[in-house]
């Protein structure tokens, strides 16, 4: 039996989620910070990472937690770290230097009330706008929010697979409520786990061009050591990994970088419906806030209000399409998240005033209660 | 009336929030009632702002300020900065960090504030891992010790916060442990006599972390420095050591066994710390001229 995918029935948080996750995915580092409510995550996959052949090591703050699984990652490993809200501000130059570098790797976010320290035990979803455009300059990001211990298990996976296949950091965007929730988790065989690893070069070492791109948009990736040069760097650079500082250089480099995901959604991007079929109002969410809206759906529904839920499992690249076809046909949208309005502006955006778009949320500390969901309903439509 | 004249103003009041026992409650009470009233404190997220209590139901009876997890030193230096604009030069600053803010994530700041000689207290209160979030490793962790992500047990040292700080050649380096609060309490003294970044490193025993009984933190402190793992001493402007109380050398096993951190330690392992106290304390003495 493969030690690292324990097939079987298990009860257990979204945080051990995560780490399982993480280890079947084929994850052998893990550069970590405690910090409540993610410490778990640390925790469980310090004791097991040595089981597996792999390395946890404790780094003395978020920054370097980061930078060491760039460079894990950069020397072939898949590599990722776990942290929650004053740790994942550390950790944004570097996410920025992982999407300049295109150097594949995964940051799960168990999120907590802020700004600051904020509610340090207590789950919010205030860091959805951070997780897009955290760190400085103009990028496209992944990021996954899983409602579930066992959603959270698959979308550690996906994760992993997702920053290989498209080389770039993807974001678990979770929160303390499914962080530190006990269910059911059922983890499969290890030969049914479908595991993606990075493109890698072929042909001639001499005349390896490191960021010529494949057909996806996306360079293969050497790693160091094994005969291709190689040479990372922060600076705007060119198919050669040159640093070139000029405009043109600039504009090439970003349409790429922006390019990969763009012209990637339908891959990328995983949305479930629920009654959407014959649904006049749309609530849209995501993460601990979905499992709020299920029930807010089926309360609607017997007060005779034709709601259904649209959860998005893939929250960047945002789905928008999918939102501006709602627009043309339901009456309106509910965002149900635990902050004071992130999502709920891209929705809002995206329905382009041909419908209202508003706002079921709070500041944080506890989850959006289900009549808090009804009574938008009932106030806006 | 005797009684009312002699006993020292206390600074923390009771009603902080620490876990039965604490260590580090103790030498906070001890650290502020020899700096007194008339001062200002900072403190970042460590078990230290924890017990301190949410305002206004918070035991320290001076200002406070809850900085961020890795700026203690600079958060300080601003202070101290600015009351010298203000013509202010009688209210010391003093900043309290927990080991994870000093030796790991608040090392960088500490240092560019020492380098700078910025003028204000620091005291680092070291219980040896990250307690507040629940007991992990940190570069203040002893070698061999449990915590929850060394779970076969610390395979790094800890680190020589007091070499690091005297090689900034700071005015004024101190050890201090609640087992000894006379010791204690006048390095604080000193401390207050001069100007410029001064640190007190105080070991803070945590009967939660090294899994101890509630009323083994005073006990652990004396033991740590009878054995020589934490020996008292201070360091003026770098370079001149000080040992304040010569040990009674006693084996490691006497400060080892009291802690559950440490229960799965074999002979070998023991006789490595061994050879570490003797050599620390050696070393010590060739440094005290």
């Amino acid at each position: 039996m493969n030690p690292a995918v324990l097939t079987g029935e298990h009860f257990m948080t979204g945080d051990v989620a995560c780490a399982e996750g993480a280890l079947a995915a084929g994850c052998r580092f893990f550069g970590g910070y405690p910090i409540t409510p993610a410490t778990e995550i640390a925790e469980h996959i310090s004791a097991r990472m040595p089981e597996v052949g792999g390395t946890f090591i404790q780094m003395e703050d978020e920054i370097a937690a980061m930078a060491s699984v760039i460079g894990g990652s950069c020397a072939g490993v898949k590599s990722m770290t776990a942290t929650s809200g004053p740790g994942f501000s550390l950790m944004m130059e570097n996410i920025g230097l992982a999407i300049c570098t295109e150097t594949p790797c995964v940051v799960a976010n168990v999120q907590r009330a802020g700004p600051s320290t904020g509610l340090p035990t207590q789950g919010a979803q205030g860091d959805m706008l951070q997780a897009r455009w955290g760190s400085h300059g103009h990028y496209e990001i992944i990021a996954l929010a899983p409602s579930s211990p066992q959603e959270t298990f698959y979308q550690t996976i996906r994760a992993f697979n997702l920053s290989e296949t498209y080389r770039m950091p993807v974001l678990i965007m979770t929160d303390e409520m499914v962080g530190h929730l006990s269910e059911r988790v059922v983890i499969p065989k290890a030969k049914t786990i479908k595991s993606v690893s990075r493109p890698r070069p072929k042909g001639r070492k001499d005349r390896f061009k490191p960021f010529e791109p494949g057909p996806n948009g996306v360079p293969p990736m050497a790693i160091a050591g094994e005969g291709y040069n190689i040479h990372v760097t922060g600076l705007t650079h060119d198919e050669m990994g040159y640093p070139d500082m000029t405009v043109e250089a600039q504009d090439k480099m970003m349409a790429r970088l922006v390019g990969k995901v763009r012209r990637n959604l339908d891959d990328i991007i995983s949305t479930e419906g629920y009654r959407l079929e014959d649904a006049e109002i749309v609530i849209v969410s995501y993460g601990v806030s979905a499992r709020t809206s299920l029930a807010a759906v089926e309360e609607a529904r017997d007060q005779g209000i034709k709601a259904g839920l649209l959860k998005l499992n893939t929250v960047w690249p945002f789905p928008e399409d999918q939102i501006r076809r709602l627009s043309e046909r339901v009456k309106g949208f509910v965002t149900v998240e635990i902050n004071l309005g992130q999502i709920h502006l891209e929705v809002e955006r995206c329905a382009c005033g041909k419908v209202p778009a508003l706002l079921a949320g709070h500041p944080g500390g506890t989850i959006i209660p289900p009549d808090q969901v009804i009574e938008t309903l009932k106030e806006g439509f | 009336m005797v009684a009312e004249t002699t006993r020292p103003q206390e600074v923390m009041r009771s009603g902080h929030s620490a876990c039965p026992g604490c260590g580090v409650a103790m030498g906070m009470r001890m650290v502020l009632r020899a700096l007194g009233t008339r001062s200002v404190v900072v403190m970042v997220p460590s078990c230290v702002s924890i017990i301190s209590g949410p305002y206004p139901n918070a035991a320290l009876n001076v200002p406070v300020f809850h900085s961020a997890f890795e700026v203690a030193a600079p958060t300080a230096a601003g202070i101290s900065n600015a009351f010298k604009v203000q013509g202010i030069d009688d209210i010391p600053v003093l900043a309290f960090a927990g080991d994870g803010g000093t030796f790991d994530i608040g090392l960088q700041s500490l240092s560019g504030a020492a380098d700078r000689n910025d003028d204000f207290i620091y005291v680092c209160m070291d219980n040896e891992a990250y307690m507040n979030t629940g007991i992990q490793v940190s570069s203040a962790t002893p070698r061999f010790a449990w915590t929850s992500t060394s779970p076969r047990g610390n395979t790094r040292r800890k680190k020589q916060i007091m070499e690091i700080m005297a090689a900034h050649r700071i005015p004024y380096a101190a050890t201090a442990c609640i087992g000894f609060p006379d010791d204690l309490e006048k390095k604080v003294e000193r401390a207050k006599e001069v100007r410029g970044t001064r640190f007190l490193h105080l070991l803070s025993p945590c009967p939660t972390g090294w899994k101890m009984a509630e009323h083994m933190a005073p006990k652990s402190a004396v033991a740590a420095v009878e054995t020589n793992i934490f020996p008292l001493y201070e360091i003026v402007d770098g370079v001149q050591y000080t040992i304040t109380h010569i040990s009674k050398g006693l084996p490691v096993e006497t400060y080892l066994s009291l802690q559950g951190r440490y229960e799965h330690l074999g002979a070998e392992e023991i006789r490595s710390i061994q050879s570490e106290a003797d050599r620390t304390w050696a070393d010590l003495h060739k440094k005290d001229r």
